[in-house]
């Protein structure tokens, strides 16, 4: 039994031993384990080349189980220094409960726009804890070929692309639109908060929810509804049974035009399609000089208020915040952008497509996530509802509307 | 002499009831004792550790039945359950019956190849059976616009599976589908029971085919028909992978194929964006359990008692 006792020991003091535990180290906890080779093979070293003393160690789990262990692994106080983050609720309970150390006095932070804070501040922006790492974009990925085919040019303005979808329908070969409602979550998110933004005026429309000032059933948003409504028209038959990998299969397979999506399906399109694809922003209103692009911030990063280095930590998050890493990250993952302030270059083309709309257009966050995405039920799961129900023909755009504005004011006070 | 107390009973009940308490009684109760709580579930400060929760009496009853944001949910979930069931009752049990009936004839060649192959599905993964259905009735990739076209009848295909109308009664037909070997197996077990005398009498007294089947045999099954009806009744309204996995938790078209299980998941474990909200869902969860409970009373009192069982 001593023996057993004694050997437990030692194979547990190895255990730890293992563990890199001399000071100077920075542990990065992550679920992004798709990114490991670019972090350690691009950004880490290249980090380096400016720090050689802190060494970092990038240390991912499965995604699917990345919220209950990092939960477990704060509570515990064995989880590394640097915490990757998603963002708003969930990350803010962390730092509600006294995990995550906030990074007011962190120098960088001025790389980037509110906006991109916002996911990792709390509600009355006095505080932040977390570097903002990531977004990704919306937009429409189209066929090239198809487009050369029958001669189509890109829309700009919603009557043009009405028009290139209703040429598209009658030439008959191909699906104009790749996309279903069986998938809600799809039509809502690649829908509504794809095309939304020129509706509601990117953040001052957000921020319109917000404070109460805006209702879902003012006439922008019934005219969204309707509009979406007329996406139907354009759909694949039988499209209220069409999954997401449907609609993905559609488009790579070279049977659909035009892919209403975002930015994060550029790695395996471009693996998985064998013609030549690019996109276009969301078409804006008819006569708005204004464009508004919807990019979601996706990725943080926050520090463990328990870090065992938090200096170098520190070190390490103001890195993060130069145009070094945005331009390495913006490379070695590509359709995730980063969400500083700096132009970078990038080299995969349709990926700089969807940058290069920045320029030109302002940008927003998906506008039920901040705050109101909080409540029981929350506004994304109705705008998952009420979206498909118009797309579907069984809700009508005021009544999508109304029971859009009816469930914010059952529990969020600004629109009692 | 006294009689000794029988302290063997105990030892050998001991072990069973103490695992069935420990891991059925025990969650159970503490499932109720939970719904009666209240949790924040966004620690609102520092101090607040979140997940303090607070007694609020039947208040999550009253919010599931009354407020509409829980009882719309609630009321349609338990409507669709109502229906998955009647369902499976009026459709799964006669062909069942009548799938026993032939393969209970002592004529039938392949008897043995055909109840194999009509209970496979019943042995086959849920995942799997909801994958192959999702493709199968896909508006894409699917076959029923083939078929169809084969009689010229093209035009009658419909998304069964995203359509509001359609959509619950497609889910249930592939449950039927997939699970009709089962009651298949306990008729067909039952009729084999029925002894050879009670039917060479029925035969000496001049009754054949049907009338001996309905006059004879079917009143011997009732009982197992009955437990049937009661087993589909528990099974449906725990109903829960099927729609996992056909139609996600979303249980779509609007909430169309939302049964007790999918809804209880939702509220418990929380989706997309919606942190799950644990007291609720055991609520939910008291609730399910008891209208399996009411209904596996009245079968106890008012079918099993009264029916009459013949020895044999």
């Amino acid at each position: 039994m001593k023996k057993l006792i004694s050997s437990l020991l030692i194979s547990f003091g190895f255990l730890f031993t293992t563990l890199p535990a001399f000071s100077g180290t920075v542990i990065i906890e992550s679920w992004r384990n798709d990114d490991a080779d670019a972090w350690n093979n691009k950004i880490i070293p290249a980090f380096n080349e400016k720090y050689p003393d802190i060494e970092v160690v990038f240390q991912a789990t499965i995604p699917a189980q990345y919220s209950a262990s990092i939960s477990a692994k704060l509570e515990g106080g064995n989880a590394g220094d640097l915490i990757t983050l998603i963002p708003f609720d969930a990350s803010l309970k962390l730092y509600n409960r006294g995990w995550l150390a906030s990074l007011n006095d962190l120098g960088g932070l001025d790389n980037y726009p509110q906006v991109a804070k916002d996911a990792w501040s709390t509600d009355d922006q006095s505080n932040i804890f977390g570097v903002p790492m990531a977004s990704v974009s919306h937009g429409f990925m189209y066929n090239k070929e198809i487009f050369d085919e029958l001669g189509l040019s890109i829309p700009k303005t919603e009557s043009e692309f009405f028009a290139v979808l209703e040429k598209i329908k009658s030439d008959g070969n191909y699906t104009p639109l790749a996309i279903g409602t069986a998938d809600t979550w799809a039509i809502s998110t690649m829908g509504f908060q794809n095309i939304g933004p020129n509706y509601w005026e990117g953040e001052k429309g957000r921020k319109g929810i917000l404070t109460g000032d805006e209702k879902f059933t003012d006439s922008h948003y019934v005219e969204l509804f309707e509009t979406l409504g007329k996406w139907s028209e354009y759909m694949a038959d039988g499209y209220q049974a069409q999954t997401y990998p449907d609609s993905q299969n559609l488009f790579t397979l070279g049977m659909a035009a035009i892919y209403p999506t975002g930015s994060w399906e550029i790695f395996t399109f471009s693996q998985n399609a064998d013609f030549e694809f690019s996109a276009f922003a969301p078409p804006v209103r008819d006569g708005q000089a204004n464009c508004f692009i919807d990019d979601h911030t996706d990725i943080g990063i926050g520090l463990n208020s328990a870090a065992k280095n938090p200096e170098e930590a520190k070190v390490f998050l103001e890195w993060l915040t130069g145009a070094e890493f945005a331009e390495i990250f913006a490379n070695e993952v590509p359709g995730f952008f980063p969400l500083h302030t700096h132009s970078i270059a990038v080299n995969d083309p349709v990926a700089n497509e969807f940058i290069s709309w920045k320029d030109t257009c302002d940008t927003t966050i998906r506008n039920s996530y901040h705050i109101v995405g909080r409540g029981e039920p929350n506004l994304e799961s109705v705008l998952y509802e009420v979206v498909s129900g118009v797309v579907n023909g069984t809700v009508t755009p005021t009544e999508a509307a109304e029971r859009a504005e009816a469930s914010l004011a059952n529990w969020y006070e600004p629109h009692q | 002499m006294k009689k000794k107390f029988p302290t063997h009973i105990i030892v050998f009940l001991f072990p069973a009831c103490f695992i069935y308490s420990i891991f059925m009684i025990l969650p159970l109760l503490d499932t109720m004792r939970v719904s009666l709580y209240t949790q924040n579930l966004l620690g609102e400060n520092m101090d607040d550790s979140s997940g303090v929760r607070t007694f609020i009496g039947l208040r999550n009853y009253y919010d599931l039945f009354y407020n509409e944001n829980w009882s719309w949910h609630f009321w349609n979930a338990l409507k669709n359950n109502f229906y998955f069931f009647v369902l499976h009752v009026s459709v799964q049990t006669p062909i069942g019956l009548v799938i026993a009936a032939f393969l209970s004839n002592k004529d039938l060649k392949l008897k043995n190849t055909y109840r194999t192959l009509i209970f496979l599905p019943a042995m086959m993964s849920i995942v799997i059976v909801g994958y192959i259905f999702n493709l199968m009735l896909s508006n894409l990739w699917g076959i029923p616009q083939t078929v169809l076209g084969l009689f010229g009848l093209e035009s009658l295909y419909q998304p069964w599976l995203g359509l509001k109308s359609s959509a619950l009664i497609t889910v249930s037909l592939i449950s039927i589908w997939q699970f009709v070997g089962i009651p298949m197996m306990l008729f067909y077990a039952a009729l084999l029971n029925i002894p050879e005398e009670i039917l060479d009498a029925a035969k000496v007294d001049g009754s054949t085919g049907m009338n001996t089947f309905w006059r004879i045999k079917f009143p011997l099954i009732l009982p197992t028909i009955g437990l049937m009806c009661i087993l589909t009744y528990v099974g449906n309204f725990n109903a829960f992978d099927l729609i996992y996995a056909i139609k996600n938790i979303y249980a779509g078209p609007e909430f169309s194929t939302d049964l007790m299980g999918t809804f209880f998941y939702r509220t418990f474990f929380g989706y997309q964006h919606q942190l799950g909200n644990p007291t609720m869902g055991a609520t939910v969860a008291s609730t399910t359990f008891a209208i399996i409970l009411i209904g596996v009373i009245i079968y106890l009192y008012a079918f099993q008692r009264r029916i009459t069982r013949y020895q044999y």
